[in-house]
């Protein structure tokens, strides 16, 4: 369905340095599939998704929908395609049933048409107490809902969302995942971008992980996780540690034999992620840390997670890369991109 | 047929842009209101202010009120349209414009076309309600000749001055810089145009300001429309660089139009696809 070939792109120079959003990123995702991208906050996501949905050009590579090349022929890609963008864009003066109404004449839908989706997707998303009250009076639910009801308006072959349960309470966002779930079974090819990992663990088939502009990991969530392997156990040796001890720590962990990687959490304390070959080693790791009368605050052990996955590829979490790549961010290019 | 396909498909789009717009006005009349009581209030108070200026003061005699009146209605306009760019403005700024431009929009000039339609028609709406006023307030009435000039001339500065406000709102990054510049150039204009005062009463700088001012140009066909006597080739203006007759002044505001049009539309092009 979507081919992504070598894009790149970069915001911002000035006052900032120029950021590589996109590093020479290739993608495929397959039709009729519910397909997810995780990945931190600056790691290329939206910027992706805007370049597909023929927003903003790339600086190179190449964007196919379809067999349709998005950039010498971008009308054609727009009408199989429906976009539900992470900022909920609304008018707030129009209501629901009106907005979905213009979005339906932007489409060329005929009056037939029109009113025939209009009650369909009222229906499917339970905005019918709601929908003719001015968008301005909207929930978060009921505005990410209309916006959702927007995208799909004109029966796309593919739908496009764009972080689209952050700032959701739990009921809207558990009523889109099963609204997503259906779209998937009734064929719509659903891409989703995520810096969630239990939303795409739990709805994505297939994945792709970005890290800095580029896919550093793709396929589906448990062979991802299955051929990581082994166990995780996540170690505090006290509530809140520091760099030094916990580097220290990582040295002494190491050394057990069946420790694989240790990595500092620096966003949870300075825990210690540790991934281990069997469950047994836990309780080598607890004889070795009492031989060194070193005290265990914490020990936890778990089957590997998509983070896990995301530990190993990149030695690092995904609360830990959102930090760093804060100070990174140019907002004012960004924005203006976006504009 | 491929054709009507793509004229039907502009037609629906551009419509919907312009009913969104409209649905904006009536819902929240604060634009339309304010459009029209800012001028009716220079109108009523300026014209007070001179109410007892000596007889024959101004070129042609007449009263002041009467003056002024052309001023202020092209004011009217000129100020509706300069507030064009404000809401692409405000939708390139909250996202809105996106919803636009990912959708299959046949032609992306029916953003623009949707703008001009809208802007022209408010803003004439709002001149038409100074003429009224101005009439009532016994300033007098344009001939029925007369007022199908006032009606291109104020079309054609609205259509120039619409594409400069949307050429702004293209380039300056957010809604502050926009109303800044607004707010910069609008009373600096009127000053420096024919609106309060004819040219003989200003200091030679100034009247060179105001005879190359395109609001004089407007100003000045209007004015002339109110004498019974009206002829498109009587002389309007005396500008210290010749005279002027309202045809000719009808004719530079139209190459104003076309240039600022021709001018501005690789940046719409640009910034639009």
């Amino acid at each position: 369905m979507i081919e992504l070939k070598h894009l790149s792109k970069t915001y911002g120079g000035g006052k900032h340095q120029p950021v590589k959003a996109l590093n020479d990123l290739s993608l495929q995702v397959p039709e009729g599939m519910l397909y997810g991208i995780l990945g931190p906050n600056g790691s290329g996501k939206s910027t992706c998704l805007r370049i597909l949905c023929t927003l903003l050009a790339p600086d190179s590579g190449t964007v196919t929908v379809s067999g349709i090349d998005a950039l010498t022929q971008p009308r054609q890609v727009r009408r199989l395609m429906g976009y539900v963008a992470q900022d909920v864009a609304i008018d707030k003066i129009l209501t629901g049933r009106e907005l979905l109404s213009f979005q339906a004449d932007l489409y060329h839908l005929s009056s037939n048409k029109r009113d025939e989706r209009i009650s369909e997707l009222i229906g499917l998303l339970d905005m019918g107490e709601w929908v003719d009250r001015r968008c301005g009076s909207y929930s978060g639910g009921m505005r990410r809902r209309i916006d959702l009801a927007a995208g799909l308006l004109h029966s796309p072959q593919l739908l496009v969302l764009d972080e689209p349960t952050v700032g959701l309470d739990i009921e809207s966002r558990a009523v889109l995942w099963q609204v997503l779930g259906q779209l998937r079974d009734q064929g719509v090819t659903v891409l989703l971008s995520s810096h969630y990992l239990e939303e795409i663990d739990v709805l994505a088939d297939r994945l792709a992980i970005f890290d800095s502009g580029s896919v550093i990991a793709e396929g589906t969530p448990s062979d991802l996780k299955k051929a990581l392997g082994g166990e995780r156990i996540t170690l505090k040796v006290r509530e809140f540690s520091d760099l030094h001890e916990s580097a220290r720590l990582r040295n002494l962990l190491l050394e057990c034999p069946g420790v694989r990687d240790v990595v500092i959490n620096k966003s949870q304390g300075f825990s210690l992620n540790l991934l281990v070959d069997t469950q047994d080693v836990s309780e080598v790791i607890r004889r070795h840390l009492m031989d060194q009368d070193v005290p265990v605050f914490s020990l936890t052990q778990s089957r590997p997670s998509l983070d896990d996955v995301y530990l190993q590829a990149t030695g690092r979490t995904l609360m830990d890369a959102e930090l760093a790549v804060v100070g990174l961010r140019d907002p004012k290019a960004e924005r203006k991109q976006s504009m | 047929m491929p054709q009507v396909s793509a004229a039907s498909e502009i037609f629906q789009e551009t419509l919907a842009l312009t009913r969104r717009l409209f649905l904006q006005l009536i819902r929240r009349p604060s634009t339309l209101v304010a459009g029209i009581l800012q001028p009716l209030i220079w109108l009523v108070l300026f014209g007070a202010l001179f109410a007892n200026a000596p007889e024959g003061l101004l070129p042609g005699g007449g009263s002041y009120g009467r003056f002024l009146g052309a001023g202020v209605i092209v004011f009217t306009a000129f100020s509706a349209a300069l507030n064009a760019g404000l809401p692409v403005m405000f939708d390139r700024e909250f996202g809105f414009l996106n919803r636009l431009l990912v959708a299959p929009l046949r032609s992306r000039a029916s953003i623009v076309l949707a703008s001009v339609i809208y802007i022209t028609l408010l803003s004439l709406i709002q001149s038409l309600s100074i003429i009224v006023a101005a009439g009532l307030l016994g300033y007098g009435w344009p001939t029925l000749p007369g007022m199908l000039i006032v009606v291109l001339v104020l079309s054609l500065l609205i259509f120039a001055v619409t594409a400069l406000s949307l050429a702004l709102a293209f380039s300056l990054p957010g809604h502050i810089e926009l109303i800044a510049v607004i707010f910069i150039s609008n009373l600096p204009l009127l000053f420096a145009s024919t609106a309060l005062a004819p040219l003989s009463f200003m200091p030679s700088w100034l009247s060179w300001l105001a005879s190359i001012n395109p609001l004089t140009f407007a100003i000045e066909p209007i004015r002339a429309s109110y004498s019974n006597n009206f002829h498109l080739t009587d002389i309007v203006l005396i500008a210290p660089y010749g005279s002027l007759n309202s045809l000719t002044c009808i004719f530079i505001l139209a190459s104003l139009s076309l240039f600022l049009f021709l001018a501005v539309r690789p940046l719409l092009d640009r910034r639009l696809n």
